[in-house]
């Protein structure tokens, strides 16, 4: 851990404000992620703005029927909302696949959403990586890569997003709230706010260097089942070999994203048309052009078989 | 005291406070964190500093140059020391890959520096300023294309399994050509990591030439020994203290990078040094299990008796290492005429492969008795009965050698009765529940009891209490707690007037934890310690010693009765000594047994295993403790479920490490996968083993668990794998179609 100045913010215009001051700096919330990265120096920021003073940590109705979740909402808390039981189920489920329950006591909805990826060679400084050190090389490539994407990514970088609390929100659609280091205000949609690697892995969301996040907004609730099936090694505090978010109508229609297969949820919206003709065609529509390694093409078939066994759940 | 004829009746028997369910004597200690694990022992030596040690980042090479300037100069800084300023140290007995100096990189994160500063996170920050430039060359990391270049070894774990390089009986070839019913199959088992809770962690000061370190370990005669010979200085010069050990599993049997740094780091800085080997680095700085490739070879009558059996295990290791002793439980397990074992080993560049919790019997289990269950498949006999059948009473390459105890079979019916085994589906597949295909599994577990020589002091003071003082290690085990009841049996007083002192390199040598040896070896020691002490307060109270009787703190002789105290006087009472074995271990086979059998759910769309109950059925000797006995074999099968569903180093060949070297990329089993797991302690006490007539269990519980859970798994679906450990993706394209 390198030596570093802390502040406590008082608002949110004053930590991007602080924030535009100090370009490298990073805001710190639960710093469940960014600690550990920090002790390792993958992250090495001089400064950090601790953001858990700044009220954000409600839940309330929009007036178009949806939910603001406040940035600085616990994940524990998130999951435990009644709305949020009861309307969107399928997030409720994924944020307790997540992590432990001391981990959810402390992670955030901003900071789920801003988490790094799970890649071994990203976590091992002294191996090269595009993500960590750009321009050094992607390690992971031609290496261990059972855990790493199918698809979406590119010859810079494998790596996949672990959350499974985004995964459930790009099913719902959410929006991202942000203000700016100047001041202003946006509204990024959830399906464009993490980015595939390309070129620059190292940029993984649409976030501008200094913009802070404020809400995550859910529109109003979809109705239907709603799944999260996380796919795992071990039974509990594993991250999703592959995860599917889910929300199925009676009609035989819905939604799917997965989590586990790329740099982002992966959700191909075009592809659910095909829902009530069953797994198979879905999941090759959304897997269209999946390049797994010899190590993780089991991705394919598993995400293919998971996705036939929700269906069979939801049909009862 | 020699131990050279099978046990009489002696105090032991007594059972009033030996085999009781005691709670630990040590547990409010840790669970209030109060016991003083080594990094936490900050009242040992004023003004400590905190080191922090680089690992290398290549896996084989050498190092060009490293530029320490920036890092000296850091916040904070007292020393650097790299692993250029010094030649290499000489190696400690127990040790295969070098710990310190000179340029030679021999495996990942091997220890090229360390780094003393005024606080952990200025030692740490500093130690990342070093500048390293390596000059890689390419390195053996591959186990399987190394197989043509390794050579027949024999070896010997030193922890109970061994095995020539090849041995032979009968003539297993033409046997098993002969054969009607054969299975020829190789299985393979992963590196495995020993992921115990505390890391390798010491604080070492310097009195002079005087060294001490306060570290944890599991075998403190052999640290001491060996950190002396690396250090180049005299043994006596060395005092090392290990009384809590936060898990080891035999990642602590050695002396490892942490003692020697501690100790370096001190001397360079002229401070006491705490340092602790950071997660990262356990991996691969420190040792691991071996991974394996097996062939087994199995041949029986269509009676289904075996007539011709052969293990062949490849493993790899730096060079002047060491096969993993995977065959050797094949050596005692089964009958047959016709017999063939064989070691192979491969030098790799990889780090140093080295004992893990039952090292040869746990992997060679987990092929052995998957390779069982295939052959009663074949033969369409009930795996149970089949391994009942090919029981044997006698060591089978040594006609005519008896084993001490051996209650295979029993361990097998009881469990199968117990289990519900008649309520498996003989065929595989034919269990559905919903979406989870459940099957039943059987193994069984067989691991060697080893005896060791242990020393032991017991003092009696003028109160009546009694302190025993050994160097005995406690790794979780129940120790302290065992050998309080021992004393307090042969003394006869309650265990509250006992004090035990553990871990001290000043104390009587013990025989250490390792093996499964510690219980049994240490309390005989103990026990030996206490004859002499019965004898001395004998001898002080005028009374006849093989007439006195010791209970309730009071010793009566004919019409005499004395409070134990009286005898010790104002200067206490003390005596030492020392448990030696004679030959009963060459002319009785001494092992242990179990059957494990376990339940398994497989999602049948994805591939999941779950584990649902487990059951060990184990015949161990007498059980000294019921409880802390069951808490060894609970740990032990829920290590095996790790073994069997998801521990694995993941190799990267082209660079020579293991990559997931952390607690998230290495997963075991956490509180979610283990499920109700049942153990039962046959009624058995071995006299030929020590005057307790115990044996150990601390590894019997992990040997035999991995086959159970593959075999269950095969008979929830059909589908075998023979490649540790079993997840998901080796099952799903052969489970049935999902619609
Ligand atoms: C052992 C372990 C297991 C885990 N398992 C899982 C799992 O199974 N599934 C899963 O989904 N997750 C898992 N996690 C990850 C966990 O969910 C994240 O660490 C957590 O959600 C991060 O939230 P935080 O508030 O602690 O973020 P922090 O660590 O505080 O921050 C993370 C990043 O977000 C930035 N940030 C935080 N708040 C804001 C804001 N308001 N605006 C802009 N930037 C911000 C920070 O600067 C930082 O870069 C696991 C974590 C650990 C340590
Ligand atoms: S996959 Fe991405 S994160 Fe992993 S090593 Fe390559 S560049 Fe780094």
């Amino acid at each position: 851990m390198k030596p570093f100045t802390y502040e406590r913010a008082l608002s949110p215009a004053e930590a991007a404000a602080s924030a535009a001051r100090q370009p490298a700096a990073r805001f710190i919330a639960g710093g469940t992620n960014l600690l550990d990265l920090m002790k390792l120096q993958i992250e090495v920021p001089p400064h950090l703005i601790d953001v858990n003073g700044l009220g954000l940590d409600g839940i309330e109705a929009t007036s178009e029927g949806g939910l603001r979740i406040g940035a600085l909402v616990r994940n524990t808390d998130l999951a435990a909302d009644e709305r949020v039981r009861r309307d969107y189920g399928v997030l409720a489920r994924a944020l307790l696949a997540g992590a432990t329950g001391q981990l959810r006591n402390k992670a955030t909805t901003a900071g789920n959403l801003l988490q790094r990826t799970r890649c071994p060679y990203f976590y091992d400084t002294a191996q090269p990586c595009n993500k960590r050190q750009p321009g050094s090389g992607c390690s992971a490539i031609g290496g261990i890569t059972r855990q790493l994407a199918v698809i979406g990514a590119s010859e810079a970088c494998i790596a996949t997003h672990p959350s499974d609390m985004a995964v459930a929100m790009r099913a719902l659609d959410a929006t991202v709230e942000t203000v700016k280091a100047d001041g202003v205000a946006r509204h990024i949609p959830i399906a464009g706010f993490h980015r595939l690697p390309g070129e620059t892995p190292h940029i993984e969301t649409a976030l501008e260097p200094g913009e802070f996040i404020t809400a995550v907004t859910l529109p109003p609730p979809l109705g239907g089942q709603h799944f999260y099936r996380k796919v795992r090694d071990r039974a509990s505090y594993a991250f999703a070999l592959v995860s599917i978010a889910a929300v199925v109508q009676r009609d035989g229609t819905g939604r799917v994203a997965l989590g586990g297969v790329a740099h982002r949820p992966w959700r191909v919206e075009a592809a659910e048309a095909d829902l009530p003709r069953g797994a198979k065609p879905t999941m090759a529509a959304i897997l269209d052009g999946a390049r797994p390694t010899h190590d993780n093409a089991f991705k394919v078939t598993l995400a293919q078989r998971t996705l036939a066994s929700v269906l069979a759940e939801a049909k009862g | 005291m020699k131990f050279d004829t099978p046990a009489t009746t002696n105090p032991i028997d007594q059972l009033k406070v030996v085999g009781k369910p005691v709670d630990r004597i040590d547990g409010p200690l840790k669970t209030t964190g109060m016991a003083p694990y080594a990094y936490e022992r900050h009242d040992v030596a004023p003004d400590q500093a905190y080191g922090h040690v680089l690992g290398a980042g290549i896996g084989k090479g050498r190092i060009a140059a490293m530029d320490t300037a920036v890092a000296k100069a850091a916040p904070g800084v007292l020393a650097v020391l790299t692993t250029l300023d010094m030649p290499r140290l000489e190696k400690g007995q127990m040790n295969t890959a070098f710990l310190f100096g000179g340029a030679d990189i021999q495996h990942y994160h091997q220890a090229i520096a360390v780094v003393v500063a005024e606080t952990f996170e200025q030692a740490r920050d500093a130690a990342a300023m070093i500048q390293v430039r390596y000059v890689r060359e390419p390195g053996r990391f591959d186990l399987a294309a190394e197989a043509p270049n390794a050579k027949l070894t024999s070896a010997d774990s030193g922890e109970g399994s061994g095995a020539a390089h090849e041995e032979r009986i009968g003539d297993f070839e033409a046997a098993f050509a002969q054969a009607p019913v054969t299975l020829d199959a190789t299985y393979t088992t992963p590196d495995e990591s020993h992921a115990m809770m505390e890391p390798h962690a010491t604080i070492a000061a310097w009195e002079g030439d005087r060294l001490t370190v306060w570290t944890s370990n599991q075998m403190v005669a052999w640290g001491r020994r060996d950190l002396a010979k690396t250090l180049g200085i005299p043994a006596e010069k060395v005092r090392l203290d290990s009384p809590f050990v936060g898990g080891g599993f035999g990642g602590k049997l050695f002396l490892r990078a942490d003692a020697v740094l501690a100790a370096l780091g001190a001397r360079t800085a002229g401070r006491p040094v705490k340092l602790a080997l950071a997660r990262p680095l356990m991996a691969n700085n420190t040792t691991h299990r071996p991974a394996t490739i097996q062939r087994i070879r199995i041949g029986a009558g269509r009676d289904g008796r075996i007539t011709a059996i052969a293990h062949e295990s490849l493993s790899g290791d730096l060079p002047d290492g060491q096969p993993e002793t995977a065959v050797s439980q094949t050596k005692l397990l089964y009958a047959g005429a016709n017999r063939l074992t064989a070691m192979r080993l491969a030098v790799l560049d990889l780090p140093e492969g080295n004992a893990m919790r039952a090292p040869g019997e746990a992997p060679g289990l987990m092929t052995l008795e998957v390779a069982m269950d295939e052959m009663a498949e074949r033969l369409e006999m009930d795996p149970v009965e089949f391994r009942i059948l090919n029981d044997t009473q006698e060591d089978p390459e040594h006609p005519g050698r008896r084993f001490s105890q051996r209650q295979l079979v029993r361990c097998l019916r009881e469990g199968a009765e117990r289990f519900g085994w008649n309520r498996r589906a003989a065929k595989p597949g034919g269990h559905r529940e919903g979406r989870w295909l459940v099957g039943m599994g059987v193994a069984a577990g067989f691991r060697n009891n080893l005896v060791m020589a242990s020393g032991a002091r017991v003092r009696l003071d003028g109160g009546g209490g009694v302190t025993v003082e050994t160097d005995m290690t406690d790794i979780g085990t129940g120790s302290y707690t065992i050998i309080a009841q021992t004393a307090a049996e042969m003394m006869g007083v309650p265990l509250e007037k006992v004090a035990v002192r553990l871990g001290d390199s000043s104390f009587p040598v013990s025989a250490g934890s390792g093996g499964q040896w510690g219980g049994n070896s240490s309390t005989a020691g103990v026990y030996a310690a206490c004859m002499k002490l019965r004898e001395a307060v004998a001898q002080r109270l005028g009374v006849n010693s093989a007439e006195a009787s010791f209970v309730d703190g009071e010793v009566r002789a004919g019409n005499r009765v004395a409070p134990l105290g009286q005898a010790a006087g104002v200067d206490g009472l003390v005596a030492e000594d020392r448990i030696e074995y004679g030959d009963l271990a060459k002319r009785y086979q001494q092992s242990t047994f179990a059957g494990h059998f376990v339940e398994v759910g497989v999602d049948a769309a994805t591939g999941e295993t779950r584990v649902r109950r487990m059951l060990a059925v184990c015949a161990a000797g007498r059980i000294l403790n019921p409880k802390s006995a069951r808490s060894q074999v609970i740990g032990a099968m829920t290590m095996g479920v790790g073994a069997a569903l998801m521990e694995e180093l993941a190799v990267d060949k082209r660079h020579g490490f293991f990559v997931n070297h952390d607690l998230a990329g290495y997963e075991v089993p956490v509180h979610a996968d283990i499920p109700h797991q049942d153990v039962v302690f046959l009624d058995e006490v071995d006299p030929i083993s020590s005057p307790m007539k115990a044996k150990g269990v601390g590894e019997l519980g992990i040997c035999g668990v991995g086959a159970a859970v593959a075999n269950a798994i095969h008979n929830a679906t059909g589908v075998r794998v023979r490649d540790y450990p079993i997840t998901l993706d080796k099952l799903l394209d052969r489970l049935p179609e999902v619609a």
